[in-house]
């Protein structure tokens, strides 16, 4: 199974190399709204760093979005997702794959423009930065792999651009949420560490069940 | 090779297949005629794992579908209407990827001999998306055989290809009969079927309405049977 998953995601990835439209996407977007952000808001001022926490997951959130719509959407030239569906393999090493390259992108996102939102709101870390990289970690996680399961599930829909976003965020709310507090905390209020422990352990749960839940249905959305 | 038994398929409250009865034995290669919406390709979807039956049993080389779908994928080659390529890869870059997914060794050495039967060598590197027709078609045969499956599932693998690409297709088909491939192929070219085929299967409304042995390549044979059979002519 993890061969299976691992030769999905290269190809993927390796995809993604040759055509760069998802991943081009996503880092223009993001470098869009970090620049927007720092329009609007003056980094010389304080209150300016409240909102850092927001703007790193509008990043994560929407970057994501447009490459998890084109996952699924772009096996559907040519049906190759059928080719996936008769190997012989089971329907969760295509979920498997298929998350480890949206998940690879999404960090490649965060690791292209979150210093570049830092540079330019000229945000200095004093400490907590392995928290911060966890938050990230496991915030992504979730919602990469409830993304990916809803991707699966929204691309037989005509307007599964108009789905995806409709069908992820009320599922992934608890995952948001907890992910923009405690990187708040982590970045605002290391004081506050316990509280952003308590938001990361809620992430976590929340990781592991929708994880291995979407791990079990997919064969039923997968099937032709 | 094959044994399907009361096999019904219903979709949407609609019967596509109502028990359909057949057998198949190995190296046997297998036309299935049938109008428009006949319940051919669903047929060949059911065999392939793609969709789930309804009811009644299918075996393939004594596996039951249901409880061994793994072991029956690795045994079959399948191949639809469309040709299942991804179409910035290259030829080699396809049939090396889904020779990996069914765990050959010496993916890449496979692909290139297919590639070279299939008169493509020259294309090898190049994205599959500037070639023609009849060329996916021929790297898409490619695919499906890259494991040397027992059983080929062919849905119209004729269509829209010219003399070259049919005459290329048909040898391979051929070839992997003279392998003892059991080779069962959707048609509406009565030609090719009363060439290659040696059993014709006339389905109609989702039944078996005819199934028939070619002595000759006898194509007047095949036209009047699914003239007698579908269009009530005799």
């Amino acid at each position: 199974m993890i061969r299976s998953a691992l030769l999905i995601a290269k190809k993927d990835l390796y995809s993604e190399l040759k055509t760069k439209q998802v991943l081009a996407t996503m880092i223009i977007f993001a470098g869009l709204v970090i620049l927007v952000f720092s329009f609007a808001f003056d980094p010389a001022n304080n209150t300016t760093k409240a909102v850092i926490p927001g703007v790193i997951w509008v990043i994560i959130v929407f970057s994501g979005i447009l490459g998890l719509n084109r996952s699924f959407i772009s096996e559907q030239r040519n049906d190759t997702m059928q080719g996936l569906m008769i190997a012989p393999m089971d329907a969760s090493s295509i979920f498997l794959g298929k998350f480890l390259a949206n998940f690879s992108m999404m960090l490649v996102v965060e690791l292209v423009s979150l210093p570049f939102l830092f540079l330019l709101f000229d945000f200095q870390m004093y400490g907590g930065f392995g928290y911060l990289i966890l938050v990230l970690m496991i915030g992504s996680f979730g919602f990469i792999s409830i993304g990916t399961f809803l991707a699966a599930l929204a691309a037989n829909s005509k307007s599964s651009e108009m789905l995806l976003p409709l069908l992820l965020f009320p599922v992934t709310s608890p995952i948001l949420i907890g992910a923009v507090q405690a990187t708040k905390i982590i970045l605002t209020n290391i004081e506050k560490l316990s509280s952003a422990m308590a938001w990361i352990q809620l992430i976590s749960a929340y990781d592991v069940i929708f994880f291995v839940l979407c791990f079990i249905l997919i064969e039923n959305v997968l099937e032709v | 090779m094959i044994e399907i038994s009361k096999l019904i398929k219903k979709a949407d409250n609609k019967l596509i297949l109502r028990g359909i009865d057949l057998k198949i034995g190995k190296g046997e290669t297998v036309a299935i005629l049938g109008p428009n919406g006949a319940g051919k390709s669903t047929l060949l979807k059911v065999l392939a794992t793609l969709i789930k039956p309804t009811s009644g049993l299918v075996k393939i080389n004594g596996l039951e579908l249901r409880n061994n779908q793994m072991k029956i994928k690795k045994l079959q080659g399948y191949l639809p209407h469309s040709s299942l390529l991804y179409e910035h890869y290259s030829p080699l870059e396809n049939l090396v990827f889904f020779g990996n997914l069914y765990g050959i060794k010496n993916a890449e050495e496979k692909a290139v001999e297919l590639v070279k039967e299939v008169g493509l060598s020259f294309f090898l590197n190049e994205p599959v998306k500037n070639f023609s027709r009849g060329m996916i078609q021929r790297i898409a045969i490619a695919r499906a055989i890259i494991h040397e499956p027992p059983l080929l599932l062919l849905d119209e693998p004729h269509t829209g290809l010219d003399q070259g690409a049919i005459s290329i297709l048909n040898n391979v088909i051929l070839s992997m009969k003279a392998k003892g491939t059991t080779t069962l192929m959707v048609t509406h070219d009565f030609k090719q079927a009363a060439d290659i085929c040696d059993r014709i299967v006339i389905i109609k409304n989702g039944k078996v309405a005819d199934d028939f042995r070619m002595e000759e390549k006898a194509l007047d044979t095949v036209s009047e049977k699914y003239q007698l059979q579908v269009e009530g002519v005799s």
